[in-house]
């Protein structure tokens, strides 16, 4: 049986799910039923000086019925005041002594006022401390969260001002609203911060209500851009995941877009020692946390890895440069005629969309059984250039496969080609002037 | 003259549970849902199987989009029946059989109920979608106002012909209004749906029967063309000793009376016998049983594979707790002064097969019984309306009784178009439609074309 626990800059986490800072850790009931469902941690909703919120605050994307795909928000920070949250957090841990509770911060950005918090968070007994940097509405017009968190100075300045009191972890929380997050991570690194914790939330605008003209949520007919988070957003949140594993040497809180305990498998496998899920718990309630660990420890099991460090960060070294991947490596298409419905959506997606590698059908010999003809397509296997796109929209499961052939040439990157000609005559392509 | 024994009589509210709909509307939320599971297909084969070719992935893709008008648009433009074939369509033999989610392993997309939800928008709200061309100067009579005649006259309107439909019922629609299984659609219904013909300014002149009421010579002077889309005739007879007792009906009237009268004044046997086992004899026997007959037989003289209904129609017989009588044949109908009292029937065997590949039905001698009815309906076919059609100079009649037409639908007479039932034999509400539009493509074509009139 796969062990769970995780260290994590020097504190244990029963596993490495955690609630993120958000509206599920709003107070200290929601926070002890989400350790009673199992969660590992919780990082506490941000505490600061209390804020007051719009009305409505939280808007969505749904897709061809699927609700929440995307998620976003335009609340700010705790509501409540800063000695009722810490009052909870002691309560908390006094029942809870094995789950973690990490307190996020943020406060103005004076040396005394962060002093003077990190104390209170530490004497209600937190594990950790997260730094909240990455707010990205409300408070980053204030100069607090992303207004820190999107300038590696202040970034560096404020965690050295927390470094300075705190005597348990400090985790820095960054924002992805920047052009490059490895600079933002380096300068918490450099603050002397012992993790870091991404993404914090997107800036959004969630749509247009087309009668009114306001934009989503709304709020007296107006809005303004909020945190996009959700299913949607976990491609954005493993890239940056993965630029900050192969540049930092701090351990990592992996965040954005994770619902299912594969999405937590791949958020380690790029490299993070611990998830924080909020949207997803949103949804379904804290309940999703037992299949989250179920599966985990299945697909532990299944591989043979005893402990998260097992596999942790294996996906981090094969996230290349496109110019070290191998332009001799050579897919094509094939079409199972079995499995095939004869939809034509690989036809007609390659045929407008692609490379023009799909003929359509030329007789029905499959009928179907209602003994309607069923208009298999034909892959033309000397055009495909291998780009997926017939299997990614093949409504079918291993319908559409891409198979590996062998293109008779050796391994050979971009890079290697570049190299190769500027030992000979010139660079392979016509410079752009 | 009543018959020797009716079925008793039900409360209004159990007539109309027994006749509610079998299909109802989708609420939005069930389109919304079904509408997002079409995968959007490309030449897709439900709109091959369409006789109208309606562009279903298209219509269903703007639900998804909540682009009601739109939807109902692509519908009606190549159906204007669009509606009522939603609701009578045999969508599991046309597009519902074709979808390729039979193929995926999950149920086919609802396509007839869909359609019907696009459609239901606009007749709802009212709101018209096409109009009537500007005015080519050419007049043209439809005959009959059934199907094939409604999209005939549609099709020519739009392109700025002047229609006069002449039709002999009191309500337009022709089977649309008095033909189909009131469970189905209603009379209202059908009535309601002409009104999308009636806004492209097509005249109707009910109760005006083509040869009747109005000369054919007087309509080949009036209108530059005429489509007779008179359907089929009466019911086959059986001559059978004993048919002619009170008592026995031919399904298409039977059907009728359903459609307009009260449930409660419909007069059914407590007992009732129907001969055949097509989609129409399905009709009856639910009929009859829904209006409160204890025991309905339908009495097929081959066995069930042979049955020429659709299986899920067969289905609704089933549930509807009708009693089968396969490989028996009605010998003679009995009766008592006048009134059906039974039917004697005869066991058959499988004989040789004909021409079609179905094995005849032979009578085994000394196999006879009789049952008790009170009823007995005929619902071996329609004739064609041969003798009508043959009243028209010059049109020409093949041998299985259709109307000869070439491939403008134009038939042996130059001025007469002819399309559906009364050319093709019998098939379903949707073919009628092609076959009008058809006709209105050929009409066209042979009147040149004409464009509007410059004012």
């Amino acid at each position: 049986m796969a062990d769970l626990t995780v260290k994590f800059a020097g504190i244990t986490s029963p596993n490495p799910f955690w609630l993120a800072s958000g509206p599920p850790s709003n107070t200290g009931g929601q926070v002890m039923r989400a350790f009673d469902a199992g969660w590992g941690g919780a990082v506490w909703k941000t505490i600061g000086e209390p804020i007051v919120n719009t009305s409505s605050r939280y808007g969505a994307i749904d897709l061809n019925g699927v609700k929440m795909m995307g998620f976003n928000n335009i609340e700010l920070i705790s509501d409540r005041p800063s000695e009722i949250n810490f009052r909870e957090i002691y309560e908390v841990k006094k029942r809870y002594p094995k789950n973690l509770v990490i307190a996020s911060l943020m406060v103005e950005s004076k040396r005394e006022s962060w002093h003077a918090m990190v104390r209170r968070a530490e004497d209600a007994g937190s594990d950790a401390l997260e730094l909240n940097f990455g707010c990205p509405h409300g408070m980053s017009e204030r100069g607090m969260g992303a207004a820190v968190g999107q300038v590696p100075e202040y970034t560096e300045m404020i965690t050295s001002w927390v470094k300075e009191v705190a005597r348990i972890p400090v985790i820095v929380k960054l924002t992805p609203n920047v052009t490059s997050v490895t600079h933002i991570a380096a300068a918490a690194e450099r603050g002397g911060a012992d993790a870091v914790s991404l993404i914090n939330t997107i800036n959004s605008l969630m749509g247009v209500d087309l009668t009114s003209f306001a934009p989503r949520p709304v709020v007296g007919g107006k809005s303004s851009h909020g945190g996009y988070c959700g299913p949607a957003v976990k491609p954005i949140a493993l890239h940056l995941l993965s630029t900050v594993a192969k540049n930092s040497r701090i351990p990592i809180s992996g965040i954005g877009g994770i619902g299912y305990w594969s999405d937590a498998a791949e958020h380690i496998a790029l490299g993070a020692s611990t998830v924080q899920v909020c949207t997803a718990a949103m949804h379904f309630g804290f309940r999703i946390v037992e299949d989250m660990i179920d599966g985990l420890s299945q697909y532990m099991d299944d591989r043979g890895f005893r402990t998260i460090e097992d596999f942790r960060g294996r996906a981090v070294p094969n996230v290349r440069d496109w110019g070290d991947l191998d332009l001799n490596y050579k897919v094509i298409a094939k079409i199972d005629p079995q499995l095939c419905i004869g939809c034509q959506l690989c036809y007609v997606a390659c045929e407008d969309g692609a490379h023009q590698c799909i003929e359509s059908y030329k007789d029905s010999t499959k009928k179907n059984t209602g003994g309607f003809g069923v208009h298999v397509p034909r892959i033309i296997e000397e055009e495909c250039v291998g780009c997926n796109l017939c299997a990614l929209v093949c409504p079918v499961e291993n319908c559409i496969t891409m198979k590996q052939i062998d293109a008779g040439e050796p391994p050979m990157s971009w890079n290697d080609r570049v190299r190769q000609s500027s030992n000979t005559l010139s660079l392979p392509f016509p410079s752009g002037d | 003259m009543p018959l020797r024994d009716t079925a008793p009589k039900l409360s209004p509210e159990a007539y109309e549970k027994n006749f509610a709909e079998i299909a109802p509307a989708m609420t939005p939320r069930q389109s919304a849902i079904e509408a997002a599971r079409c995968l959007y297909c490309f030449d897709a084969p439900c709109t091959i199987a369409c006789p109208t070719h309606i562009d279903v992935p298209a219509f269903i893709k703007k639900i998804s989009t909540s682009n009601m008008r739109g939807s109902a648009r692509e519908i009606l433009s190549a159906n204007i029946l669009g509606h009522s074939c939603g609701r009578v369509c045999p969508t599991e033999a046309l597009c519902e059989g074709a979808c390729v989610m039979h193929e995926k392993g999950e149920s086919p997309i609802e396509i007839g109920r869909l359609q019907r939800y696009a459609v239901d928008y606009v007749l709802d709200n009212r709101i018209q979608l096409f109009r009537a061309g500007a005015p080519n100067g050419k007049h043209v009579a439809c005959v009959g106002s059934g199907p094939a005649s409604l999209a005939c006259a549609a099709e020519l309107a739009k392109w700025g012909y002047d229609v006069t439909i002449f039709d002999r019922n009191k309500l337009p629609g022709g089977l649309n209004t008095y033909g189909i299984a009131a469970y189905k659609t209603r009379a209202a219904d059908s009535v309601d749906e002409v009104e999308l013909i009636k806004q492209l300014g097509v005249k109707f002149r009910q109760k005006m029967e083509a040869g009747r009421d109005v000369a054919f010579a007087d309509l080949e002077q009036q209108f530059d063309a005429v489509f007779l889309g008179v359907g089929l005739g009466e019911t086959w007879a059986l001559n059978l000793p004993g048919e002619s007792l009170h008592g026995v009906y031919g399904a298409i009237e039977f059907i009728e009376k359903t459609k307009v009268q009260p449930f409660q004044e419909v007069e059914v046997g407590r007992r009732v016998a129907c001969i055949g086992a097509g989609n129409t004899a399905i009709d009856v026997v639910t009929a009859a049983r829904r209006l409160g007959a204890e025991i309905v037989y339908l009495i097929y003289r081959r066995g069930e594979p042979e049955m020429p209904a659709f299986a899920y129609e067969y289905q609704l017989a089933k549930q509807d707790a009708v009693s089968f009588l396969w490989q028996t044949q009605p010998v003679r109908v009995l009766g008592y002064a006048g009134v059906v009292t039974g039917l004697e029937c005869v066991r058959t065997q499988r004989g040789s097969p004909d021409s079609k590949g179905r094995r005849s039905a032979v009578p085994v001698p000394g196999t006879e019984f009789q049952i008790d009815v009170d009823m007995v309906v005929r619902a071996v076919g329609q004739k064609p309306a041969t003798e009508f059609l043959k009243s028209i100079t010059g049109v020409e009649i093949n041998s299985d009784g259709t109307v000869k037409i070439n491939e403008l639908h134009q038939t042996g007479h130059p001025k007469y178009f002819a399309g559906g039932d009364c050319t093709n034999g019998g098939k379903e509400v949707v073919d009628a439609v092609a076959d009008g539009m058809a006709a209105a493509r050929g009409l066209d074509a042979w009147l040149g074309s004409p464009r509007s009139l410059k004012r």
